[in-house]
C-alpha cells in the first residue's frame, strides 16, 4: 500500500493504479471520459487533470493527467486547485464545441456520463457561437444507433470493440476535427459484444434502437436485480419496464460473473416478454381447440388433475423453483430433467467433475486471469458468449507479463498493447470449424468432434505417464500445446457439452488431472452447458432417469398423466418417441411461455411468466446459484410455474427457496441467496422504482382517471413502487446504479469496495458444490467408422437462434439465419452443391442450407439447426447429404463467418 | 424463417459485406505491394503504402479498390479505411488529371495567398475538394510545402510554382492547359 495526499487528506491506496483510479475508489469526484475501469489509460480526452506537488514545500504544482499518473507512495495532488478546475472546465468547453443541444431527445440523456461530467466539471455556457461540425450517420443494424454529431472523440467505442472485444468493422477514420467512429459503410455490426458500445460511449452516439423505438428515460423505469436467461453463464442484469412492457436491458456489475460486460444475445433477446404469442389464459383442449377455463374452474385444477400417479418432465430453461414444485408434485422418481439423452449423460459426466477436487471451475473473472488455455470442441462464441469475451482477455496476460518486465503499469493500455504487438498466451483451439476466436488463437486444429478428442487425449498424455496414451494426427501442435499448459502459471482447460461428446470431457478432464498430478493444485476446468439452468435441473433430478424412458413409460401406457414445464420434447428427443408417448398420454399438461409442437398435443395449457415477471434462482454452468428478482407483474394470467404446480396457490416463493434448500441435496446453501429480514431499514421494503420515477397518477389516464393502487409485492422484499428505502444502501438489492451527480453506468465505482471490486455488500452468487475425492483417468474411444459417402457430423450453434427463448425475440429475428449444414469445398464439389443450395440430410426430410466454408476437415459436416427447424435427435454422427430440390426460401442471410468460400477467391 | 429489414446488408464475410466487390488488383500494383511487404514485419503496416501505390495507377482509391487491398493484405477494411481517410493526400473521390495542392497556411497566408486562390476559383471555377468540369484540375489545401522563403506557393502535380502572384495564376494554367490538350 502507498500512501497519498489529495487535498490535504491522506488516503491509503494501491502504487500499482493510477491517481485517477484511486480517487474513484476512494470515492472522490474526478471527471474523466476515456478512461474505463476495464480498459485502462490512454490519456486521450484530458479531462482528469489534476494538480500534482514535488512535496510539502512546493506551492505551485504541475498540472498532470490522474489517468497518466501512477497512484506512487507520498504522491501530494490536490483535484480542488483552481488551475486544474479551470483546466478541466476548458477541456470539456472544447471537447463539447460541436456538442448538439439535443439532450431532450438524446436517449442518453438522464444518464450521460458527459452531461454527469459537464455538471461536474462546472462548464455551463457555451461561447463558441460558429457553424458546428456535422456528420452522416450509418445503419449500423438492428440493435443500435447512430448519432455521430454527439461524438466528444474520447475513442471508448473503438477501444472496446476492437482492442478489447476483437471486432473488425468499427473504426476511428478521418483526422482532426472531423473524425468519424464507424464502418466503413452502412451495414451490421457483426461483433457478439457490440450493444455494449451502448454502455460504453459516455454519451448518445451509439444507443439503444429497441429501447430508442419505446423509449422511457432511466428514472421512469422500473427495474430490478436480474440474471440473463440466454446462457448458461447467467451474467447480470438490470431489465426496465414501464407501461406494461419490457423496455429494455442493461448490464449489472458483478465481480464475478459479466463484470461491465454483456453479450448481443442478452442484451437485446428480451422482447419475446412482450410478444402477443406469449400464452395468455389457463385453458383445456376441448375438441381441436384450446378453450380458456374460468376462473373458479382454476382453483381446483391442480388437485383434481394430481390425483394418481404422473411423469413430471422438468426443464433446462425453468427455474430451480419451478422444477423443484413439479418434482415435490410427482415425486422424485417419476421427475425427469427433460434435458435430451445423450445431453443428459453429457452433463452428468460435467457434474462429477464438478465435484472432483483435482478441478477449479473458474468464474469469468478467473477465466481472464488464465494465460494458457485449449478449448476442446466447444464454440464458446455461440454457446457462453461471454466466456469468448473473457478468453480475448486472457490471452492478453503475456503483454501485461511483458509490461511488468519494462515497468509499464498494466493500466497503460496503449502502451502495454504498443509493446505487445502480436504477442499472446496461447489459446489452442480444437474446432470442428473456424471460429470468432482464430484470431487471437496460437493454434487452431480443425477436424471432427470424434479426432478432436483423440487430439485432447493426446496431449494429456503428453503430460502424464498415467494418461492413456492416443494416436494423434496433429503431433507437433499437441506437444507444443501440451508445452505451454506445463510452462503457464494458470492454465485452463474448456470443454463442454454442446459438440454431443463424451469423449471430448473425458479428453478435457483427463488434461486437468495431468497438470493437477505435477502440480498439486486444482486445475481450471471449464465445462460449459447450453441453458441457463442446465446443471440446476440436472442437480434435481435422478440421474438415471432418462427422457426416454420416461417417454417409453408414457408410450407403453405404465403411466397415464405427464406434466411438462417449459419445454419443448421435440427439441429434446425423435420426433417419433415423442408422438407415441404422447398419444398414450390419457391427460398431458404442459406449462409454457409460447406455444410450441409440445403445447399443440396437451389437455390442459397452463400460462408461464417470463423471467422479468417472476423471482427465481438458477445454477450457472461453475455451479453458481443465483437470484433473479422479479421486475414487473405479468397481466395476461401468466404465473410462474411453481405456483401452477403448489397445491398452496398463495404459497410465497422465498418459503420455496428456503423448502428446496432443505430438502434437496446439493441445493443446502440456496437460501445465502435470499436477502436476510436484518438488512433492512425499518423493515421497509426497497423500491422497484427511483426516487425520481414521473407520471404515476397520470400514466393510465387514458384508461381511467383513478390512479389505482400500486401492486403490493407479498413475495420479496421489492416494493412495485418508489416508496421504501431505495437500495443505495445495499447494493445487492440495487437495481440500477444511481448515485448524486452520477447518473450514468459509471455510477457503479461508487458502490464498489474499490474500482473493479466486489459491490460493497454485494452478492456474487453461492457456489452450490462441494469437491471431495478424486476422479479416474479415461481412455480414448475406439475410433468409429463413417459409413461410405456420409460425413462426420459436427453440431454447430449461432449466438442468436440456439437459444430458443431469446430466437422468439423480434430484434434478434432480424439476425437469425436458417439451418444450415457446413461442408468444405471438397464434398461440395463431390456432391454437387453450390453454396446456399438447399440439402437434404439423410433424406428424412430435414432440409437446410448449403453453407461451404474454407475452414472445416473434409468428411465433416457442421449442422446448425436453426430454431427447430431441424430436429438434431434425428441425425446421427454421420450424415448423408443430398441436394433438395425443395424450393424455399431459405438463405445464409445472417451469418456472419469469416471463411465463407467464394469461388472466385 | 429469420426477417430481415430492407435496408440491412447483410454480411457473410468482410468482402461480400460490401455493396460493391472489390476489383482486381493488376499485375504491376500486386508486384508493388508484395514489394513493400518485404520490407515490413506484417501486412498490416503496408496498408498505407499499398494506397499510394493503387493511387498512383488509378488515381485515386475507389470502394472497389479499397476492398481488394484490404482483402490482398488481409487486414479489416474498416482499418484500412481509417488509415485512408486519415490522408488529406489519399484521395477517396475521383481527382481531375492534375492535382493543385494549395498552401493557405501562416507564412502564404501573411504572403497573400488568399488573392492567389481567388484568381484559381475564378479561373477554374473550383473552391477546396473540388474538381474542375473538365476533369482538369482538383484543388487541395495543404497546410505547409516547405518553402516558406518564397511564399505563396503551390504544387501543380509534380510541380511546385513560388512567389505567386494573380498574373502568375494566369500564365501557370494557361501552360497547363495546353500541355493537357497535347496529352489528349
Amino acid at each position: 500500500m502507498a500512501k497519498i495526499v489529495v487535498d490535504g487528506v491522506e488516503y491509503e491506496v494501491n502504487p500499482d493504479n493510477n491517481l485517477l483510479q484511486e480517487c474513484l475508489s476512494q470515492g472522490l469526484d474526478l471527471p474523466y471520459f476515456c478512461w474505463h475501469p476495464c480498459m485502462g489509460s490512454v490519456g486521450a480526452c484530458r479531462q482528469c487533470a489534476v494538480k500534482q506537488y514535488r512535496d510539502e514545500e512546493d506551492k505551485d504544482g504541475i498540472l498532470v493527467m490522474a489517468c497518466m499518473t501512477a497512484a506512487s507512495d507520498g504522491a501530494i495532488i490536490s483535484i480542488e486547485d483552481s488551475q486544474a478546475k479551470d483546466m478541466r472546465e476548458r477541456v470539456i468547453e472544447s471537447l463539447m464545441i460541436s456538442h448538439p443541444h439535443d439532450c431532450p431527445v438524446c436517449e442518453e440523456g438522464g444518464e450521460c456520463h458527459l452531461q454527469d461530467m459537464t455538471l461536474m466539471s462546472g462548464h455551463n455556457y457555451r461561447r463558441y457561437d460558429k457553424k458546428k461540425v456535422t456528420h452522416r450517420n450509418q445503419y449500423l443494424g438492428p440493435f443500435i444507433n447512430h448519432e455521430m454529431n454527439r461524438c466528444i472523440t474520447c475513442y471508448r467505442c473503438v477501444r472496446f470493440y476492437d482492442d478489447y472485444a476483437g471486432g473488425t468493422d468499427l473504426a476511428a477514420q478521418a483526422a482532426h476535427h472531423h473524425v468519424y467512429f464507424g464502418r466503413h459503410q452502412d451495414g451490421v455490426l457483426e461483433n457478439e459484444f457490440s450493444g455494449n458500445l451502448v454502455e460504453v460511449c459516455p454519451t448518445g452516439v451509439f444507443t439503444d434502437k429497441v429501447f430508442s423505438d419505446h423509449y422511457t428515460r432511466k428514472w421512469d423505469l422500473q427495474s430490478a436485480p436480474s440474471v440473463c436467461t440466454g446462457c448458461a453463464v447467467g451474467c447480470n442484469t438490470t431489465p426496465g419496464e414501464r407501461y406494461r412492457s419490457l423496455r429494455r436491458i442493461v448490464n449489472r456489475y458483478n465481480s464475478e460473473v459479466n463484470g461491465y460486460f454483456l453479450c448481443d444475445r442478452g442484451r437485446f433477446g428480451f422482447d419475446y416478454v412482450n410478444s402477443d404469442e406469449r400464452l395468455q389464459a389457463a385453458s383445456k383442449r376441448v375438441g381441436g381447440g384450446l378453450q380458456a377455463f374460468d376462473e373458479a374452474a382454476l382453483s381446483g385444477l391442480l388437485t383434481e388433475f394430481a390425483d394418481g400417479e404422473m411423469i413430471g418432465i422438468g426443464s433446462p430453461r425453468a427455474s430451480n423453483e419451478s422444477n423443484f414444485a413439479l418434482r415435490c408434485l410427482v415425486g422424485e422418481q417419476n421427475f425427469y430433467s427433460g434435458l435430451a439423452d445423450d445431453e443428459q449423460e453429457a452433463t452428468q459426466l460435467v457434474l462429477e467433475m464438478a465435484r472432483d477436487q483435482a478441478f477449479h471451475s473458474p468464474s469469468i473473472r478467473e477465466i481472464e486471469s488464465c494465460d494458457a488455455v485449449v478449448v476442446l470442441g466447444e464454440d464458446v462464441t455461440n454457446t457462453a458468449p461471454r466466456v469468448a469475451l473473457a478468453l480475448r482477455q486472457a490471452v492478453r496476460n503475456r503483454s501485461l507479463d511483458l509490461a511488468a518486465d519494462c515497468n509499464i503499469p498494466a493500466w497503460q493500455d496503449a502502451a502495454v498493447r504498443e509493446l505487445a504487438q502480436n504477442e499472446r498466451s496461447p489459446l489452442a483451439l480444437l474446432s470442428s470449424y473456424a471460429s470468432r476466436l482464430d484470431d487471437v488463437a496460437s493454434d487452431c486444429v480443425i477436424d471432427s468432434p470424434a479426432a478432436l478428442a483423440q487430439q485432447g487425449f493426446a496431449i494429456a498424455s503428453e503430460l502424464s505417464n498415467q494418461a492413456a496414451a492416443a494416436e494423434s494426427d496433429h503431433g507437433d501442435t499437441v506437444k507444443r500445446i501440451a508445452q505451454q499448459l506445463k510452462a503457464a502459471k494458470r492454465p485452463l482447460i474448456i470443454a463442454g457439452t454442446s459438440a454431443g461428446s463424451i469423449a471430448l470431457i473425458q479428453a478435457a478432464a483427463n488434461i486437468a488431472r495431468a497438470l493437477h498430478e505435477s502440480r498439486g493444485a486444482a486445475i481450471d476446468l471449464c465445462l460449459l452447458v447450453p441453458e441457463v439452468n442446465t446443471l440446476g435441473v440436472s442437480l434435481l433430478a435422478n440421474p438415471d432417469n432418462r427422457l426416454g424412458s420416461a417417454l417409453s413409460r408414457l408410450a407403453a401406457g405404465e403411466v397415464k398423466k405427464a406434466v411438462v414445464l417449459e419445454n419443448d420434447l421435440y427439441r429434446r428427443a425423435p420426433r417419433a418417441a415423442v408422438d407415441s408417448a404422447l398419444a398414450k398420454a390419457e391427460q398431458l399438461l404442459v406449462i409454457d411461455q409460447f406455444e410450441t409442437a409440445t403445447t399443440d398435443q396437451a389437455d390442459i395449457v397452463l400460462p408461464s411468466t417470463a423471467f422479468s415477471e417472476h423471482e427465481a434462482t438458477y445454477v450457472n454452468y461453475e455451479g453458481r446459484a443465483q437470484l433473479s428478482f422479479q421486475v414487473h407483474r405479468n397481466y395476461r394470467g401468466a404465473r410462474p410455474g411453481w405456483r401452477w404446480l403448489m397445491e398452496d396457490a398463495d404459497g410465497n416463493v422465498e418459503d420455496l427457496i428456503n423448502r428446496c434448500a432443505e430438502e434437496a441435496t446439493a441445493f443446502a446453501k440456496l437460501d445465502d441467496l435470499l436477502p436476510a429480514a436484518g438488512d433492512f431499514v425499518a423493515s421497509m421494503k426497497i423500491p422497484r422504482q427511483s426516487h425520481r420515477y414521473s407520471g404515476r397518477t397520470a400514466m393510465r389516464s387514458n384508461v381511467n382517471v383513478h390512479e389505482p393502487k400500486q401492486p403490493i409485492d407479498d413475495q420479496s422484499v421489492l416494493a412495485f413502487s418508489m416508496e421504501g428505502i431505495p437500495a443505495s444502501k445495499d447494493a445487492r438489492l440495487m437495481g440500477a446504479a444511481w448515485s448524486p451527480g452520477w447518473n450514468s453506468n459509471q455510477s457503479i465505482s461508487k458502490f464498489q469496495d474499490e474500482v473493479n471490486g466486489e459491490l460493497k455488500q454485494g452478492d456474487t452468487g453461492t457456489l452450490l458444490l462441494e469437491r471431495s475425492g478424486s476422479g479416474q483417468w479415461y481412455s480414448a474411444p475406439a475410433q468409429a467408422a463413417t459409413p461410405a459417402g456420409e460425413l462426420q457430423v459436427a453440431p454447430a450453434y449461432q449466438i442468436f437462434g440456439s437459444d430458443e427463448l431469446s430466437a422468439r425475440s423480434p430484434t434478434i429475428r432480424q439476425r437469425m439465419t436458417d439451418a444450415y449444414v457446413s461442408i468444405a469445398p471438397k464434398d461440395a464439389e463431390r456432391l454437387g452443391l453450390k453454396q446456399g443450395d438447399a440439402v437434404s440430410l439423410n433424406g428424412n426430410g430435414s432440409l437446410a442450407t448449403a453453407c461451404i466454408r474454407t475452414r472445416i476437415k473434409p468428411g465433416t459436416a457442421a449442422v446448425y439447426c436453426g430454431d427447430g427447424q431441424i430436429n438434431p435427435h434425428e441425425i446421427g454422427d454421420s450424415v448423408a447429404l443430398t441436394k433438395s430440390d425443395v424450393a424455399g426460401e431459405r438463405s445464409l442471410s445472417g451469418l456472419i463467418v469469416s471463411d465463407l468460400y467464394e469461388e472466385d477467391y | 424463417m429469420s426477417e430481415m429489414s430492407n435496408e440491412s446488408t447483410m454480411v457473410n464475410n468482410v468482402i461480400a459485406s460490401s455493396a460493391t466487390r472489390a476489383r482486381r488488383l493488376n499485375a504491376e500494383e500486386i508486384a508493388e505491394i508484395e514489394h513493400e511487404m518485404e520490407l515490413y514485419p506484417d501486412k498490416r503496416a503496408v496498408g498505407l503504402e499499398a494506397l499510394k501505390i493503387v493511387q498512383k495507377h488509378q488515381g485515386w482509391v475507389s470502394d472497389e479498390s479499397l476492398l481488394a487491398i484490404a482483402s490482398y493484405l488481409d487486414i479489416p477494411v474498416a482499418d484500412l479505411e481509417g488509415v485512408a481517410t486519415f490522408f488529406n493526400l489519399v484521395y477517396r473521390r475521383p481527382v481531375g488529371r492534375k492535382v493543385i495542392l494549395f498552401c493557405n497556411s501562416v507564412s502564404c497566408w501573411i504572403m497573400g495567398c488568399d488573392s492567389i486562390k481567388e484568381q484559381i476559383e475564378h479561373r477554374l471555377g473550383i473552391d477546396f475538394g473540388e474538381t474542375s468540369e473538365d476533369g482538369d484540375f482538383t484543388l487541395v489545401p495543404v497546410p505547409c510545402l516547405g518553402d516558406c522563403d518564397r511564399a505563396p506557393v503551390m504544387m501543380v502535380g509534380d510541380d511546385l510554382h513560388r512567389n505567386l502572384t494573380p498574373e502568375k495564376i494566369d500564365q501557370i494554367f494557361e501552360q497547363y492547359r495546353k500541355q493537357l490538350t497535347a496529352d489528349g
